[in-house]
């Protein structure tokens, strides 16, 4: 028998074990952000030439770590949290199996410390990516498969709320967009996963050495593996895009310009979005061009429609609902008359922008077998990756974070003024070190490697003034990025463990149960296109797409003289 | 959910409110031509004498 409250400020009627599932999922997933965006810091200072803080082997170390802790575990726990808000509170049900939510985070937490502990051994300093012949520790690979049973638990119990809620008819019509959006992501995650336990399984039975699996083919390999390792990106990105909707719909009440039209780009993610995850064995020899440019362009095109339809629809949808409100002047009113103090609408707004300039952008280029050849392996990757998750993905679940902690929480933030700051410090910081770390790859610094100036190799490389400059420049702007970061965690924290109890309104003055949240549980259009400011942005966005691509077009013309 | 005046559902609407048929599609779909495709071409490689 579930048990309910209701919430003061949404109105929301929440499951009680929901609730417990999701403050845990997300608190765990904020101290995990903590531990890998420290190994991230040591990373950014050893990599910014002036400091070259650690030595080598700590240097590795601190690079598995960070790829693991903020690449699957902060993210998959906050989408936990997120796949349990969207399906039983949105849709205003109790959680299927509870019991087995929690298994699930259970196996999720004791595989990421697992996993944590086995490279902190020092004997599994394999990066993210494990590429075999390079061999972890049985307890590495083991942790890692713990977390995504977890996970794939998780994903069973959103499945099983929402077919509950269907079946107890907890809601009208078809599930609203955010829960969409969450569904989406549910579902890469299961491929995600399915495919992770292909590789991983064998990979550890190999590194047991107990004779029942001698080898594992490198290829093989790097294509199962990264069925897994990208994909679990691309769940980020549908998630971090379900958060969009639901902050659009619960600061302005927005909806999607058509719901119709979004549904159908998030099935395109559904379909097309994980076979991105070719553009990593682009240059691998052995697989055919026709392999390579089918997943990584004509299919992930689709894909990348889809991403553009969104990248239109959420902030249309804002500024349908601005102009309803009478924000009519010019083309930019509504914008500019936008909450930018609110760190739930900058980080949003930040991450939209952001994303799409930085990480969007980037990925279709590297996407492209001809181009990718200019900047496979180089410094240019990690620069997209930040460009997607860190300023697309982890921005927005700090966005929303700002309107569920104090939401669910019932507590007052502690540090109101700084987190007015905190998505710009943050976005800002870490969009301007992604952009270095692309000069950097353009000019062909090689990612993960420790030192570039070769000081003890037997034959050295000398990059151009200007490599160094970026190296160093991305460095700095990691670790304003990383104080952004900081801030945001105490400020999470501090609200969770020692903000005031939120005053409840006076029954007479209490808002009627609100109309903005019903935006993000209900289905339905905002029934308009008459959004001329957002079409503009959208021009400038295309306008430096195009330009951009055939910039690099160019300069990879000039790597081949063929003149 | 909305129908046409014959009292319809189209089918995108049916297949996008279908949540386990969209999983069966998204596992399916990448499994195919991602992961065996790939799979299927490293394995055809022959081995070096």
């Amino acid at each position: 028998m579930a048990n309910f409250r209701t919430c003061p400020d949404t109105g929301f009627k929440i499951d009680l074990q929901a609730d417990k599932l999701i403050k845990w999922n997300a608190v765990t997933a904020v101290v995990f952000l903590l531990v890998g965006g420290l190994f991230g810091l040591l990373v950014a200072l050893t990599r910014w030439p002036a400091v070259h803080l650690l030595d080598a082997d700590l240097f590795y170390l601190a690079l598995t770590a960070h790829g693991l802790d903020v690449l699957l575990v902060w993210i998959i726990f906050f989408e936990m949290a997120l796949l349990y808000f969207t399906s039983a509170i949105l849709l205003n049900s109790r959680l299927a199996m509870p019991k087995v939510g929690w298994l699930g985070y259970v196996l999720m937490l004791v595989g990421a410390l697992i996993t944590n502990v086995a490279v902190l051994q020092g004997n599994s300093t394999v990066m993210f990516t494990s590429y075999v012949p390079l061999q972890a520790e049985p307890h590495f690979y083991l942790g890692i498969i713990l977390f995504a049973v977890g996970a794939l638990l998780g994903c069973a119990v959103f499945f099983g709320t929402l077919y509950i809620a269907k079946k107890e008819r907890t809601y009208e019509g078809s599930i609203p967009l955010v829960t969409f959006g969450a569904m989406t992501a549910a579902i890469i995650a299961v491929f995600t996963i399915a495919t992770g336990a292909v590789i991983l399984i064998p990979t550890m039975l190999w590194s047991m050495d107990i004779g029942l699996i001698d080898r594992v083919d490198g290829l093989v390999y790097r294509i199962v593996w990264w069925g897994m390792g990208h994909s679990s990106q691309q769940i980020n990105v549908a998630a971090q895009i379900a958060c969009w909707y639901a902050i659009a719909a619960i600061l302005f009440g927005a909806k999607p310009l058509s719901e119709k039209v979004s549904r159908t780009a998030f099935l395109m993610y559904i379909l097309f979005l994980q076979l991105a995850s070719a553009h990593h064995l682009l240059v691998d020899p052995g697989l055919s061009s026709e392999y390579k440019i089918f997943n990584t362009s004509y299919a992930l095109y689709l894909a990348v429609l889809g991403s553009m339809i969104h990248g239109l629809t959420v902030p249309g949808a804002i500024e349908a609902a601005q102009r309803k409100k009478g924000f009519n002047n010019g083309l930019f009113e509504w914008l500019a008359k936008a909450p930018w103090g609110n760190p739930v609408f900058s980080g949003m707004a930040l991450s939209v922008v952001l994303f799409g300039f930085l990480g969007g952008i980037t990925g279709v280029i590297m996407g492209t077998e001809q181009l990718n050849i200019i900047m496979h392996n180089t410094m240019y990757v990690p620069g997209h990756f930040h460009g997607t998750v860190v300023v697309g993905t982890t921005l927005a679940f700090m966005a929303i974070s700002y309107w569920i902690v104090p939401t669910l929480w019932q507590k007052e933030m502690v540090m109101p003024g700084l987190a007015k700051w905190q998505p710009y410090l943050f976005g800002l910081g870490m969009g301007a070190a992604a952009i270095f770390m692309m000069g950097a790859g353009t000019l062909g610094v090689p990612r993960r490697h420790w030192d570039i100036a070769f000081a003890d190799s037997a034959i050295g490389h000398v990059f151009p003034e200007a490599a160094n400059l970026m190296m160093g420049l991305a460095g700095v702007s990691a670790v304003v990025g990383s104080l952004g970061a900081l801030i945001f965690i105490l400020n999470m924290v501090g609200t969770i463990l020692w903000g005031k109890a939120k005053v409840p309104a006076p029954a007479s003055a209490e808002p009627t149960p609100a109309e903005t949240p019903s935006a993000a549980t209900s289905y339905g259009g905002a029934g308009t296109m008459a959004v001329p400011g957002t079409f503009v942005l959208a021009m400038v966005f295309l306008t430096t797409f195009v330009l951009y691509y055939f910039v690099n077009w160019k300069y990879l013309a000039g790597v081949w003289g063929l003149s | 959910m909305s129908a046409d005046s014959s009292g319809n559902i189209p089918f995108m609407q049916r297949l996008l409110d279908s949540p386990f048929v969209l999983l069966a599609l998204g596992v399916l779909v990448p499994t195919v031509i991602y992961t065996v495709w790939g799979v299927v071409e490293a394995l055809s490689i022959p081995m070096a004498p």
